[in-house]
């Protein structure tokens, strides 16, 4: 994937390495302050390693948001079982294509978070599961691991630490159900990618029933920034509750779409109108969708003052999630949005609970149906009727990742599915297309 | 035992002891919370999420299933939320299901459709094309319907956990998810139907049963299985004087949920076309059919004939007929015949352990064991035996003690056994070297708290002193199983089916005799040689035996009758009559018959099987099991030793058959289910 030009509002943290010559190399990597984290790790005590972790108020990546010190301070260091670091890099969330610039173009910093999230929990071997599509990236990856292993940043008594490290690769069988921790941490272990039952949480019974830190791509690697430069410098970086940048993936109805490392609290009209270059052909905004399709979607109107951060989407009703920013305009058709979004997850739910894998094939079904001009009046009704008997009774969050928007859309767009009824054509452009799957 | 926990659900305090799931709590208190996924004893699926429930101070309804109690929680069941998750997990099921109840085999006892009746959804809003795969057979015995299917993974875990096969998985994913057995497209596995048993829908249905008759339109008779000794229950469905289907449908008896294919299939042999309907007599060289009256008088006058001249008879029991059938037969030899020479095929040394044992008292004397201490003691040392195959129940109540209790398996075997995959040590030994092995486990046992041997035929003679010798050594409590091969091998022990100490003639002995004048065959096939004294069979089919005899009686199988058996562990249960025998008569009846014509009835008194038992109960010692344990159904254990037996070892008489999952014996052979399995075609 071609790297976008960046902006001049972004912030460059984890993505300073982006553009540079040869950036996936170590010996650029180590040109530019690389490794130096991982030395001053190692000569901090784990509780300090994941003090300044909480201090740079860095909150999951991978869209949940949770603390990410305070993640991996619950994983028992005592425990006489061996402890596993795994990589989340199974990035499926429509909408998201921030973690695979982060392998590419930077893969040295992943492996240096890994070695930092290991010292800080006495953990010596670590996975990087990367999705399957994602194939051309192993070869990436597994070449980094390579040059770390020949320079001496993994593998036994590293840089004359005594700290030793095992790090592989996995990849995954292009299921967005592995996206899910404990449904990755099946497929790591072999097996059919389907959830676990929790508590227990993987920090006490993980990877092969052992304490396991899992973290998402873009969480590990900014802990080399954080324990370099100290937690406080990263969460000055943001707001409080939420430090440092986030990835974004700006895609839709805008004129530059790509991937830009902004502050969290940015301002949602700001990132659209300047770093986004506006809507395409000068439309106006319709609907947004702040973190991936699994978020309630937003409306113009929403957006208003809106920034880019977790307690904000909060309160909007709707979630940062992944960062995947999805912009869409006046001639999107929102009923075909809500197909879109739902053929996905009819075609990723993993079949295990019920109310996922039936209500996501119905309301397939039922949307298609509507969309194509044969839906009744009580069709409306019903199907945020089921997305809500799906909400908060699946296993895993797959279903109210389908529910949520689905709901939304239902709910803040109702006149666009009166307008398909009594079998007339669909009055908006195609736009469907757009929510990248 | 720790504190039990204080709860309240639907406004009634609960008490719980901690670790206890919710959706337990909640059925001992009497209240139900749906589920399907839920089993007991399986591992948990929260896949239906059926038993959504209300606890207080969670966000949102959790799953009963998943939940353990904790002091002071609040759960409401039926609150209006509640009964609306529940509705709409019915809708969504019911999407892509059938409505071929009427069709459906399960109609009637289908869980869905009880869940659907309760708690609603029975007016669908689906408008949509159903998903539809068409029906696979995957063995003679298992056929899949998936579009009836539910996903609740019950089949795919009582396969892997419960039998240790993991036969079934699951392929694609979402809604079109499938069920589908390991090898694609057929399935290599014990047969044994569990799947089926435990399918809460019409998914999984037999191949024998399917598409016969309505649940409602048959009996059902509870009796035991006449193939292995381990005694299973197996509730026979009958229509029409006919045994449409085993199973275990009310999860009674010793075996609980589990079946073999023997005990879920192989009753059909009853009504093979080969099975003998009328007498048969030697007239010129010829086996002919005649009335029961000729045949009688014939046999009577014989035996007669040659009591009056005090001839020599020898006697064969059956290690399948009734133990009053057996008692009867060894009174009839003794008392009336008076000879000794009774014997029957020995395929355990359980007279051996019953000596060894007796006389032994305190704390650390060794016992025998019934078959729920394989599920509840802390250890078991097989020796010997392949129980998968040849003790399935037995097995996978190991296998169950190992999955609830963490029990630890021990293993002396000389082939890989499926116990292997969780026992703690497996020795592989060769013939003779199992005391050596189980020696050389010595330390190991000695730390176990408890220990329950189970040992095949290996073992004998003195070889079963020298075991129980070890199992005192170890200085903790040890029980003791003696394998025998068929469903009342242990009765025809007790019973006496056994040679005279003083001069009686043991079965090789019998056969090669020159100077016997008559043998007479009970229910078994030794195949005598040639033509010697007259013979006379009573038996299911013109067996190898049958076919070089005098005189033939046809049988009753033992679900054409009443009576009592005794299984492995000494358990004794009833057999309840299921069906009638069209020409053929009791064991019992036959030899009462003879009894009769011969002049001979009062000395051995009636001939119907509670009044032999209550005699049994007085002469029989520690057959005075309770009655109305068996009239209820249940096992009863014969006393824990059964006192000292006056025999000659004879060790080298016993020799166990080996019989697999997929034969039995004679009655394997007339089995149409056990010969059509993929499975049983090396035994051909």
């Amino acid at each position: 994937m071609l790297y976008n030009e960046p902006h001049p509002l972004e912030t460059k943290v984890l993505t300073r390495r982006f553009g540079l010559e040869n950036s996936a190399s170590i010996d650029t990597y180590l040109a530019t302050e690389g490794y130096q984290a991982f030395e001053k790790a190692a000569g901090m005590k784990p509780e300090q390693i994941i003090e300044e972790m909480k201090i740079s108020n860095l909150r999951g990546r991978g869209g949940a948001g949770f603390p990410t010190g305070m993640k991996w301070s619950f994983v028992p260091r005592t425990s006489p079982k061996p402890k596993y670091i795994v990589v989340n890099a199974d990035e499926s969330e429509p909408g998201t294509c921030k973690d695979r610039l982060l392998m590419e173009y930077d893969p040295h910093q992943l492996i240096e978070g890994v070695l930092i999230a290991g010292l800080a929990v006495d953990a010596h071997a670590g996975y990087i599961y990367i999705r399957g599509e994602y194939r051309y990236l192993i070869e990436i990856v597994d070449k980094a691991i390579a040059e770390a292993y020949a320079r001496g940043y993994l593998g036994k008594n590293i840089r004359g630490t005594g700290f030793d490290f095992e790090l592989y690769t996995h990849t995954g069988a292009g299921a967005y159900e592995c996206g899910e921790e404990s449904a990755l941490l099946e497929s790591l272990e072999g097996k059919r990618g389907i959830p676990r039952i929790r508590p227990p949480f993987p920090a006490v019974s993980g990877a092969f029933q052992c304490p396991t830190v899992l973290n998402n791509v873009e969480s590990y690697c900014a802990a080399p920034a954080i324990i370099r430069d100290g937690g406080a410098a990263f969460a000055a970086l943001g707001i409080p509750k939420a430090g440092g940048t986030k990835l974004t993936c700006l895609t839709g109805h805008v004129n530059r779409p790509g991937v830009y490392e902004l502050k969290l609290g940015f301002p949602v009209k700001t990132m659209i109108e300047e770093v986004g270059g506006g809507i395409l052909d000068g439309k106006k905004l319709k609907a947004f969708i702040p973190g991936g399709s699994s978020c309630p979607v937003l409306t113009a109107a929403e957006c208003e003052g809106l920034t880019m951060d977790y307690d904000a989407m909060a309160k909007a009703k709707s979630m940062l999630g992944s960062g995947g920013v999805v912009v869409m305009h006046e001639d999107t058709c929102m009923v075909k949005a809500a197909l879109r979004i739902m053929r996905f997850y009819a075609h990723e739910s993993c079949g295990w609970c019920i109310p996922c894998r039936e209500g996501t094939a119905w309301l397939r079904k039922l949307l298609q149906r509507f969309h194509d001009g044969m839906g009744q009046r009580s069709d409306i009704a019903l199907i945020g009727d089921l997305a809500k008997n799906m909400l908060g009774k699946t296993f895993c969050p797959l279903g109210d990742a389908a529910a949520l928007p689905t709901i939304s859309i239902v709910e803040k767009f109702y006149h666009e599915f009166e307008d398909h009824l009594n079998g007339k054509p669909c009055p908006y452009e195609e736009a469907g297309r757009l929510v990248t799957a | 035992m720790a504190d039990l926990i204080n709860l309240t659900i639907d406004g009634r305090a609960i008490q719980a002891a901690p670790g206890t799931l919710l959706i337990d709590a909640a059925k001992h208190a009497g209240i139900e919370v749906p589920a399907f996924c839920y089993y007991e004893g399986l591992t948990l699926a929260a896949a239906c999420r059926m038993c959504l429930v209300e606890i207080e101070k969670a966000p949102k309804l959790m799953t009963a299933c998943t939940q353990p109690v904790a002091e002071g929680m609040v759960v409401r069941t039926e609150t209006p939320q509640v009964a609306a998750a529940r509705k709409s997990m019915l809708e969504f099921l019911l999407s892509n299901h059938p409505l071929d109840c009427p069709v459906c085999d399960k109609g009637g006892e289908c869980e869905l459709q009880d869940m659907t009746f309760r708690y609603g959804a029975g007016e669908s809003r689906f408008t949509e094309m159903k998903v539809h795969v068409d029906e696979k057979q995957w063995s003679p015995v298992v056929f899949f319907d998936n579009p009836r299917c539910i996903l609740c993974y019950r089949c795919v875990r009582i396969c892997n956990e419960g039998m240790g096969v993991g036969a079934l998985g699951v392929v694609n994913r979402g809604v079109v998810s499938e069920i589908a057995p390991n090898e694609g497209d057929h399935l290599e596995c014990d047969e044994c139907g569990m799947c089926i048993d435990i399918c809460p829908v019409g998914a999984l249905t037999s191949g024998i049963y399917r598409y016969h008759t309505r649940p409602w339109e048959m009996e059902h008779v509870g009796t035991i299985c006449t193939h292995c000794s381990n005694g299973c229950k197996t509730t026979l469905g009958v229509r029409n004087d006919e045994i449409i289907r085993g199973n275990n449908r009310d999860r009674s008896g010793i075996n609980g949920e589990f079946l073999c294919i023997k005990g879920r299939y192989a009753f059909d042999f009853y009504n093979h076309p080969e099975r003998l309907l009328a007498p048969r007599v030697r007239v010129n060289g010829k086996l002919e059919e005649v009335s029961w009256s000729k045949a009688i008088e014939t046999v009577a006058a014989k035996f007669n004939e040659v009591r009056a001249r005090h001839g020599k008879f020898g006697v064969i029991g059956s290690n399948h007929t009734t133990n009053e059938e057996n008692y009867y037969l060894q009174k009839f030899a003794r008392k009336v015949l008076g000879t000794g020479n009774i014997d029957h095929h020995r395929t355990g040394d359980v007279p051996a352990l019953l000596d060894a044992l007796s006389g032994k008292s305190g704390k650390l004397a060794g016992k025998l064991a019934i078959a729920a201490d394989l599920y509840n003691k802390k250890a078991v040392l097989v020796i010997g035996a392949d129980l998968a195959l040849e003790q399935p129940f037995l097995s996978f109540q190991i296998r169950a003690n190992y999955r609830h209790h963490q029990a630890r398996a021990y293993v002396v075997t000389a082939q890989p056994v499926r116990e292997d995959k969780y026992a703690v040590a497996s020795v592989r030994v060769a013939a003779g070297g199992e005391l050596d092995a189980v020696e050389s486990l010595r330390d190991r046992l000695k730390a176990e708290p408890e220990l329950v041997i189970v040992f095949g035929d290996a073992i004998k003679g003195e070889a079963v002193r020298r075991l129980v010798d070890f199992g005192e050594s170890l200085g903790i409590p040890v029980q003791y199983v003696c394998l025998v091969d068929y469903s009342n091998s242990r009765g025809a022990v007790d019973m006496g089916l056994l040679p005279d100490a003083a001069g009686g003639l043991a079965l090789p002995e019998i056969l090669a005799a020159q100077d016997l004048d008559v043998l007479w065959v009970v229910g078994a096939n030794p195949r005598p040689s040639g033509s010697g004294p007259f013979l006379v069979v009573q038996d299911l089919f013109l067996t190898e035996t049958a076919q070089v005899a005098d005189v033939v009686f046809p049988a009753a199988s033992a679900y054409e009758k009443n009576g009592t058996v005794t299984n492995v562990c000494g358990e004794v249960q009833r057999l309840r009559r299921a069906v009638g025998a069209m020409g053929a008569k009791p064991d019992l009846e036959i030899m009462g018959l003879l009894a009769r014509e011969m002049g001979v009835a009062a000395e051995l008194g009636p001939w119907i099987p509670e009044t032999v038992f209550a005699e049994i109960r007085l002469n029989v010692r520690g057959y005075d099991v309770p009655l109305p344990v068996l009239e209820m159904g249940g096992a009863a254990q014969t006393a824990a030793l059964n006192g000292r037996v006056a025999l000659d070892g004879r060790p080298e008489l016993i020799r166990s058959a080996h019989e697999n999952l997929f034969t039995s014996g004679t009655l394997g052979r007339y089995s149409k289910v056990l010969n059509s399995v993929v499975e049983s075609h090396g035994n051909r």
